[in-house]
């Protein structure tokens, strides 16, 4: 079988990438794609450690909730970044700072 | 067996590129495409660590319904002064910031995962025997011990939904 620790570090690899993504990107879109990079990691993480436990399977049971976790926050933020995409014309997140003048 | 390790490096590859594509990339179409390859090859790897229903349900969800809301995202707020006056209307580009500090703060993070994942000495009782589907175990469970957790998240992805569609819904002036 394949050993955890190949899991564990394309999970790592991905959540740093991810984590690199959601902080350099200007754009609100590419943050969101960021974040859902992190909640993938995360997701292997789980169903890595879950294939020991065959019987009750909790890992993957949560990685199945953070999965609707992951819909429904993708589509709340989405309706927002179309308001802000309505009122400022932009999503370049640099120049809406309105609240700090 | 090497068939098998072949297999799963092949998609551990194709994940961990789409996710470099997507970091390095200034296209912001190329990068939702990246990222789909990506979805694509965890769903492989979820394959190989024995949860079958949950690859299907990352293909329809993350791949059918995360991946084509964020496309029409980008669709629906592009420029289209620039889109009128450009010769190649689908190059949305997008600029970086704070590069430096963003990649040294990812790459020490990176390392510090693979310290602990290196240092921890895993005492897993019991090997992995569960070969099959595992589908008929998450539907009893779901069912007996979280039952509770499924209902409370119906109610709160119908809630999601509401509001979504409240929150972008066009106001009359």
């Amino acid at each position: 079988m394949i050993a955890i620790q190949n899991y564990l570090v394309i999970s790592a690899l991905l959540f740093s990438i991810g984590l690199a993504v959601a902080v350099t990107k200007r754009n609100a879109i590419l943050i969101l794609m960021g974040i859902e990079l992190m909640l993938n990691a995360v997701n292997l993480n789980m169903v890595a450690f879950s294939q020991y436990d065959p019987n009750r399977l909790q890992g993957q049971i949560f990685a199945l909730f953070i999965m609707v976790i992951a819909a429904a926050e993708v589509t709340v933020a989405l309706a927002i970044i179309l308001k802000i995409y309505d009122y400022f014309k932009n999503l370049d997140l640099d120049e809406i700072n309105s609240l700090k003048k | 067996m090497l068939m098998m390790q072949l297999a799963f490096f092949v998609f551990a590859a194709i994940t961990v590129a789409g996710a470099f594509y997507l970091l390095f990339t200034k296209n912001v179409l190329y990068a939702a495409f990246s990222l789909l390859l990506t979805l694509l090859g965890i769903a492989g790897l979820f394959v190989f660590a024995g949860a079958d229903f949950l690859a299907v349900s990352q293909i329809m969800i993350y791949v059918g319904g995360i991946l084509i809301l964020l496309i029409f995202g980008i669709m629906l707020t592009n420029n289209k002064n620039f889109q009128r006056t450009n010769l190649q209307p689908n190059k949305i580009e997008v600029e970086n910031h704070n590069r430096f500090w963003a990649f040294l703060i990812a790459v020490l993070l990176f390392l510090g995962f693979l310290k602990i994942i290196f240092k921890a000495n895993f005492h897993i009782i019991g090997k992995q025997t569960h070969i099959g589907s595992s589908i008929q175990q998450i539907g009893i469970n779901l069912m007996t011990d979280y039952i509770f957790v499924f209902e409370v998240i119906g109610v709160f992805l119908l809630a999601a939904l509401i509001g979504a569609v409240y929150i972008a819904k066009k106001e009359k002036v």
